[in-house]
């Protein structure tokens, strides 16, 4: 059985590039990807945990957090088709009409 | 080095690599097979730690459901491409800077603050079975079970609800009000 | 406490003596509130006002004569405590009447006169008011003759010095309001306003006399305390010799102010500016003598300093000569009683000043009725003389003879002569009053004043000298006067044509006329009479009764009748003799002829106004005027208010606008608020509108967060 550290770390190295398609790309719908991959690196922390203590509330977990995922995609996916439709385009830095 | 650790690392290398993958593609499209790449690569892991269902429901939901809505999505706005040039440039070196620090940060608490956690526990043959998780959940997670159920319908009711074509809501809204109004909403279209 | 003390131990009146002030004030208020309605009600309005002030002053005679009766059995007098009125450490004063012999017997005098006053000025006042052209005045003579008898009622009934100086001030208030009662009258529009004034401010230099003496006592007596200020005379004459002489000195200055001595009584025959009825009342019957009830009331003090005895002694009797000898020169008719009346005044103050205090206020009484018969009469002829002139001017007939005279003087003697047949009434009370003012037997003024002399007699022989010449020339300007006023021929058409007042003048003049005949009795110097002496001595061992000394009784009589054959002679002989003159060479007294240049240093009463002028108002108006001009104008308004002051607070104020405010309070709060705004201007950029921006200050957050954990 590996150290469960590593799965942790690898956790934490998806997280950061999830992070990381978040902050670079300009397309909201790589950005909703990078979100789920960073929501998929806490899941495998979660059963990475589950699995080193031995209980299966972890994994229950995973499963909480696939269906918020699920609903968010899809409220997200529609926000998305809502605003290409009005703007007839989707790049977030065209979407700075808030600034101070 | 053992074989797991031989797999691990294997599937590890695909995981990041599909990961980093996403987050260069230029198209949308890419982006979303590395990412189901990625997210078949965490079914595995599940496997591994053993959560057989989790695993199973991994693929079906994420890879299958969810990204096949991503595709479809990509494919109506056509938006594979993204257009348009870098507003802030400046962004994307720091982040990236802040990146390598938050990794390295995060690694260097997890290995050098930590005893190694060696799970030597014996798990049980059934665990993560989907048995298992069904007694768990329709028992001591019945509440938010119930509670995500709500959730997600309410998010369904939420997307049906923005998608609606705009045209056939200011109808809705204004049925049988100023004609002009109609017209100018018919010409804007 | 005090009251059921006198309720049980004197089943008397005495209880009601605050009633004497509180009837006059109450009749005042009513005229004050309502006599303005009553007048404008109807032709009897002025009737009722009249009356009304008149019961005043009536029930507060009624209250005096109980008082008195109240005396007759209880000698001793009592004080009647009101409330407390001053209590600061040693100062303890009550205000509480005095009812003893002494100021029943003022009070006496002030409300019997004062009443027949009141009733006699119904009558002159109703025609005074036609005369002056305003009727509305009426009211608030009354009012001001209350409001005396009211303040002349505290004066005699107090029972301390402070007390009496309230008094004092508020009869010296209604003298300046009755003097200027017409203040818009008279020459140049002012004359009469400048009498009041004169006389006002001549009288403060009295009361500041007064309050010294006040001030003097208190440090020495440690009270103003009737009784207790007299207990302790000998014991403080002990401590310090010279204190009582510098109060009765000092107080001697009050009196000649009040009372009209020399050096300040000047002011007194300004003061007939006045009406008639006020003449009478103040300026002759009552206020007057205050000055001479003050030195009999502090007799313990007078008695114990002999240097301020004399001192008194002599400005009376000087005073009485020299007014005498003026007013042998005097043309106008109240003028000649004017100055008889300082020169009796002179008499009492001799008298008190001598320690014939008996004989000085039994003078005094005598001379309240006989000097206010006089004024009234004299207010009767210069009205019945406004009647004959106002009589002329409305007869078609007449009309011509008016226009000859330009400015017609009621008051002028010239204009008079042989009112004897016109005004008989008039005529009959005036003799008696002359004759009582002139010292003939059996009149009042014989007996009073004959008492003085013969108390001065074997007293003061100087004091003696110069009282006996006064009385001489009293009796010489009298019988100058009723020759020059009631015989002869009428010098004036006014005169042929004057008419008799009404009885309600008349009638308090028959009352007034039997006083002045019999007051006399009241005090016959023989032994078994005596009875006002003794009245009064019960009040103070200091009052005696004077003996009766057959040859200066004699001596005055036979001088008065010698000059009133003088006055027989010049004004009704050698002035007859004079008419057959023509009109420039004719002088217009027969006196002028002897006397020469001498009768015209007294016809302008020997100069001594104008030498106050000259010596002391004239450098007074010019340090006024120095202190107005310089001092106040150039300096404090030119100088110090406008340049000093008013530059000075501009630069004040514009150092605190322009640098304090400007540059210090408002530029720190627009400081303030640009630094904010500057700050909100950077800020704001902060705001990009890019939501990788703020996902990036999150993530930066959490690299933050982690390194802290990191760093730990």
């Amino acid at each position: 059985m590996l150290p469960i550290e590593a799965y942790l770390v690898l956790s934490a190295v998806l997280f950061t590039l999830g992070a990381l398609g978040v902050l670079v790309r300009q397309n909201p719908i790589i950005i909703f990807m990078s979100i789920e991959l960073m929501l998929n690196s806490a899941n495998l922390a979660f059963v990475a945990f589950a699995r080193l203590h031995g209980q299966i509330d972890g994994q229950i977990f995973v499963f909480f957090v696939m269906a918020v995922a699920a609903a968010e995609v899809a409220v997200g996916l529609a926000l998305i088709v809502t605003i290409f439709q009005a703007r007839h385009s989707i790049n977030l830095d065209r979407l700075n009409s808030l600034k101070g | 080095m053992s074989v797991d650790w031989i797999v691990f690392l294997s599937l590890a290398v695909v995981s990041v690599a599909s990961a980093i993958g996403m987050l260069l593609s230029k198209s949308a499209i890419y982006s979303a097979i590395n990412l189901i790449i990625n997210l078949i690569t965490m079914a595995a892991f599940y496997l591994l730690l053993g959560a057989p269902f989790l695993s199973m429901a991994q693929v079906t939901v994420y890879a299958g459901a969810i990204m096949v809505l991503f595709l479809f999505v990509i494919m109506m706005l056509g938006s594979e491409q993204s257009s348009g040039q870098n507003l802030v440039p400046w962004q994307t070196p720091l982040s990236i800077l802040l990146s390598v620090i938050l990794i390295g940060a995060l690694s260097y608490l997890l290995l050098d603050r930590s005893e190694f956690l060696t799970s030597a526990s014996k798990i049980a043959q059934d665990f993560g079975s989907p048995e298992a998780i069904g007694l768990l959940l329709f028992n001591a997670y019945l509440l938010p079970f119930e509670v995500i159920g709500i959730l997600l319908l309410a998010a369904m009711i939420g997307a049906i609800v923005l998608t609606r074509r705009p045209k056939r809501l200011d109808e809705a809204l204004s049925s049988g009000a100023d004609q002009n109004l109609a017209e100018d909403t018919h010409a804007t279209d | 406490m005090l009251f059921e003390e006198i309720s049980s131990s004197a089943p008397q009146f005495f209880s009601l003596a605050p009633l004497i002030v509180f009837f006059p004030i109450i009749g005042l208020l009513i005229n004050t509130f309502f006599g303005g309605k009553i007048l404008q009600s109807g032709p009897a309005g002025e009737k009722i006002v009249g009356w009304i002030a008149s019961a005043a002053a009536g029930l507060a005679f009624v209250v005096s004569v109980l008082l008195a009766i109240s005396l007759i059995n209880y000698h001793d007098g009592m004080k009647v405590p009101l409330v407390e009125w001053i209590h600061i450490d040693a100062l303890k004063l009550n205000w509480a009447f005095q009812v003893d012999t002494l100021s029943v017997t003022m009070m006496l005098v002030v409300s019997g006169v004062g009443t027949l006053i009141h009733i006699y000025a119904i009558g002159y006042m109703h025609e005074d008011v036609r005369h002056h052209g305003d009727p509305s005045r009426f009211r608030r003579f009354f009012v001001f003759m209350n409001l005396f008898i009211a303040a002349m009622m505290i004066l005699v009934s107090s029972d301390n010095y402070l007390m009496l100086f309230v008094g004092w001030e508020g009869v010296g208030l209604c003298s300046f309001l009755l003097i200027g009662f017409w203040y818009d009258k008279g020459e140049g529009g002012i004359a009469n306003a400048m009498a009041a004034k004169k006389a006002f401010v001549t009288n403060r230099i009295g009361d500041f006399g007064f309050l010294l003496a006040a001030f003097i006592m208190f440090t020495s007596f440690r009270s103003l305390d009737f009784d207790i200020v007299f207990g302790r005379v000998v014991e403080v004459n002990a401590i310090y010799p010279g204190a009582i002489f510098a109060i009765t000195a000092f107080m001697l200055l009050g009196v000649a102010g009040k009372s009209a001595q020399i050096p300040l009584y000047v002011w007194l025959p300004d003061a007939m500016a006045g009406p008639t009825p006020v003449s009478a009342l103040i300026h002759a019957a009552t206020m007057v003598t205050a000055g001479v009830y003050l030195v009999a009331r502090s007799s313990a003090l007078y008695v114990a300093a002999p240097e301020a005895q004399a001192l008194v002694a002599l400005t009376g009797a000087a005073t009485a000569l020299f007014a005498a000898t003026i007013a042998i020169a005097q043309f106008d008719i109240k003028k000649v009683l004017a100055y008889s009346t300082i020169s009796q005044l002179g008499f009492m103050v001799a008298a008190v000043g001598m320690g014939a205090f008996a004989a000085g206020i039994f003078h005094l009484v005598t001379h309240a009725f006989f000097k206010a018969l006089l004024f009234l009469s004299a207010g009767s002829v210069i009205q019945g003389l406004e009647r004959g002139h106002h009589h002329l001017e409305h007869d078609p007939k007449l009309k011509k003879l008016v226009k000859q005279e330009h400015h017609f003087d009621p008051q002028d003697m010239r204009n008079m002569g042989g009112l004897r047949t016109k005004m008989k009434t008039t005529y009959i009370v005036y003799m008696v009053g002359t004759l009582a003012l002139a010292g003939l037997f059996p009149f009042a003024g014989f007996w009073s004043k004959d008492e003085i002399l013969a108390e001065a007699a074997h007293l003061n022989p100087t004091a003696y000298g110069l009282l006996t010449a006064a009385a001489f020339m009293t009796a010489f300007y009298m019988g100058r006067q009723i020759w020059m006023v009631f015989f002869g021929k009428p010098r004036s058409p006014a005169a042929e044509h004057a008419q008799e007042s009404p009885p309600v003048m008349t009638i308090p003049l028959i009352i007034l006329a039997i006083l002045s005949a019999l007051g006399g009795f009241m005090n016959l110097p023989f032994k078994g009479f005596h009875q006002f002496s003794h009245w009064l001595e019960q009040t103070s061992e200091n009052f005696h009764a004077g003996e009766f000394v057959l040859s200066v009784a004699l001596l005055s009589t036979a001088l008065a009748l010698l000059a009133i054959a003088v006055s027989w002679w010049l004004y009704m002989r050698r002035a007859a003799k004079l008419e057959a003159l023509p009109a420039a060479k004719r002088p217009d007294d027969p006196l002028r002829q002897i006397l020469g240049p001498l009768f015209t240093w007294m016809n302008n009463k020997w100069y001594i106004d104008e030498l106050y002028w000259a010596a002391i108002l004239n450098r007074y108006v010019d340090l006024a005027r120095f202190l107005a001009d310089y001092v106040d104008w150039r300096f404090w308004h030119d100088w110090v208010h406008d340049r000093l002051l008013v530059k000075g607070y501009n630069l004040l104020s514009r150092l605190l606008s322009v640098h304090i405010d400007l540059g210090g309070i408002d530029a720190f709060a627009n400081g303030l608020a640009s630094t904010t705004q500057r700050l909100a201007a950077s800020l704001r950029r902060l705001q990009t509108g890019f939501v990788r921006n703020y996902a990036l200050s999150i993530f930066l957050g959490v690299v933050i967060i982690i390194g802290y954990l990191v760093l730990r």
